[in-house]
């Protein structure tokens, strides 16, 4: 049995479709990546998947439990780190988990050392008598993780558990999920619009528009690009991008995919009529395969304004 | 990192006792949140200080020809205990907006209980906050010539808890779907001071202009104020005219509405505005 299971997926906010037909299943213990730039359904899914928003079309199941029918079910089993932050900032850490253990039912006996343990987990318990507006953003975020931990859910929710924190503390975010994974038995869900993190995931779905464009291994999604990335600029683009059919324009430079860079380049500098100004090669990555399936980096779709802002903020905003 | 065993947990099944811990819990953060800030408390005194002290020595010399034997401040005593206990609750209420703007409302929405559980606590924080706060306005009692008893004084906080019940719960229902508590701050002065205008707390109910009586009598607030108000004149000896004149019986045309119907009539509203604000919190996107 999937731990989450999602087929034909909509979500529309009035006109506007954040969400239009997902399908894809993650296994028990799995942990997988939602990548995609902002306003690209992400977090819109995640909202119908733990039962805060109602999908207009298509079904999710949530460790076996569907998620419009069986709400409380899914409830219980899930835990969620949010993007916003949503703990009381006047109340302790330890009042934060106490409040979460009471709102579940946590059996009574097991609350004190359940929370020693998720509290270490993330290095918190030394402060647990702190207010939790001395804390960092980083341990802010951490105590939220080990919140969402405290009733030994099936399917761990995190919605870009690291935006916003200095790459220091994403690594070290990035830390504590692992050993989480090793220490529980737990399916992870997460979405990032960082590719670098998507690295982190054993199966990435590409999201853009509101659909999947590809879904795999992070790794068998570069081979499947292949290519080496020649960046070239020039001082003159519009001729050289006539000159170079093959180039896509972005805010870096034309980019070019080629089988070998390396001996390409050398070949380009003495063929190409337009003097280079500057050029970079790079082995495929993440931001390859986006630009693959898409045509565009995640960061030009999101400086695109592919998404107007008011309706990033119906999708995306708090309720 | 200690390797200790991990702790497993299994979330119960939902059931009435669950549901319970949850509105205790919801109204347990409430308390602690608002017993940290101390200032709140000094704060919400200041208005019914200024009334009592300020404006009713003042008003004093002009009504001293109607109200006889009794003092001005004695009889906007409790008027100004009702008042206060208003602003109170609708405060707390405003709290949820607070929880949503800062994000900690999702922390109860997703959790497995029932909204109405989560409603009710927030309710009963309310209430709670507002009756606590009028144990310090009553303690200013003695200074006004009002006659403190342990019968009134139960009296007085059962009436204070109800009307501050209904008043919050009216609050929730109002603001349920808004999401910035820079609109809450608009609405309690469209909201809170009219209603508190228009119960009676402030002026007899004798002699009053037709359509201010209709208001007043329309005002479901007016019936929470009146008992607490009789339970003080009970308790005072005033010349009967004197009474008639400042604590008159409340009447619907010539039938004089028991103090039992009056707070049956707030507990009954305040359950109806529960139930419209539960509605509001269950609704999903």
């Amino acid at each position: 049995m999937s731990a989450i299971t999602v087929r034909g997926l909509r979500k529309s906010y009035g006109p506007v479709e954040a969400v239009r037909g997902v399908d894809f299943d993650v296994a028990p213990g799995e942990t997988f990546g939602f990548l995609g730039p902002n306003g690209a359904g992400k977090s819109t899914t995640i909202k119908i998947l733990c039962t805060l928003a109602r999908a207009t079309g298509g079904t999710a199941e949530v460790a076996g439990f569907d998620v419009a029918t069986q709400r409380d079910e899914v409830r219980r089993r899930i835990g969620l780190v949010f993007q916003d932050p949503t703990l009381d900032t006047y109340l302790t850490a330890e009042q934060n988990l106490r409040f979460h253990a009471e709102l579940y039912g946590m059996p009574r006996d097991l609350v004190r050392p359940r929370m020693q343990q998720v509290l270490e987990m993330v290095g918190l318990w030394e402060r647990r008598e702190s207010k939790v507006l001395t804390f960092s953003g980083g341990m802010k975020r951490r105590l939220e993780i080990a919140r969402g931990l405290m009733h030994s859910p099936r399917v761990l929710l995190l919605d870009e558990p690291t935006v916003g924190l200095d790459p220091q503390t994403r690594a070290s975010i990035w830390e504590y999920i692992h050993h989480l994974r090793e220490q529980e038995e737990i399916t992870i869900f997460l979405t990032t619009h960082y590719m670098d993190e998507a690295e982190h995931c054993q199966r990435i779905a590409i999201m853009d528009e509101g659909k999947l464009v590809a879904l795999d291994t992070p790794g068998a999604l570069k081979a499947a690009v292949g290519k080496d990335r020649v960046t070239i600029r020039t001082t003159d683009d519009a001729r050289a991008r006539q000159l170079l059919p093959d180039a896509v324009t972005t805010s870096e430079g034309l980019v070019l995919s080629v089988a070998d860079g390396a001996s390409f380049v050398p070949e380009l500098f003495a063929t190409l009529e337009v003097p280079i100004t500057g050029v970079s090669i790079s082995r495929p990555t993440l931001d390859d395969v986006f630009l693959a399936y898409t045509g565009r980096t995640i960061r030009d779709s999101e400086q695109a304004g592919a998404v107007p802002a008011f309706i990033a903020a119906a999708m995306g905003g708090r309720r | 990192m200690t390797a200790t065993t991990v702790q497993r947990v299994v979330v119960p099944e939902r059931s009435f006792a669950a549901d319970l811990r949850a509105v205790r819990i919801v109204v347990q953060r409430d308390l602690i949140r608002t017993l940290q800030d101390r200032t709140r408390f000094v704060a919400a005194l200041v208005q019914p200080l200024l009334f009592l002290f300020v404006l009713g020595a003042g008003l004093g010399s002009l009504t001293d020809a109607t109200t006889g034997d009794v003092d001005l401040q004695t009889f906007m005593f409790p008027g100004i205990l009702a008042t206060s206990t208003m602003f109170t609750a609708f405060f707390s209420a405003v709290s949820i907006v607070w929880d949503r703007e800062f994000g900690f409302l999702r922390e109860m929405l997703v959790a497995p209980v029932r909204r109405s559980a989560i409603v009710l606590g927030k309710a009963l924080s309310g209430a709670t906050i507002a009756t606590v706060q009028s144990v310090l306005v009553l303690a200013l009692a003695p200074v006004v010539d009002v006659p403190l008893s342990p019968g009134l004084v139960l009296v007085l906080l059962a009436e204070v808890f109800l009307l501050s019940f209904t008043l919050t719960t009216l609050a929730l229902a109002v603001v349920a779907r808004i999401t910035q508590v820079q609109t809450v701050m608009g609405l309690m002065q469209v909201i809170v001071l009219p209603l508190s205008f228009l119960s009676g707390a402030l002026y007899p109910l004798s002699n009053l202009p037709t359509w201010l009586e209709v208001a007043v009598k329309l005002n479901p607030l007016t019936y929470a104020v009146h008992p607490v108000r009789s339970a003080v004149f009970d308790r005072i000896d005033a010349p009967a005219e004197v009474e008639a004149r400042l604590d008159p019986p409340l009447t619907w045309g010539d039938w004089v509405v028991p103090t039992w119907l009056q707070l049956g009539l707030v507990a009954a509203l305040g359950l109806v505005f529960l139930a419209i604000a539960v509605r509001q919190f269950q609704k999903v996107e």
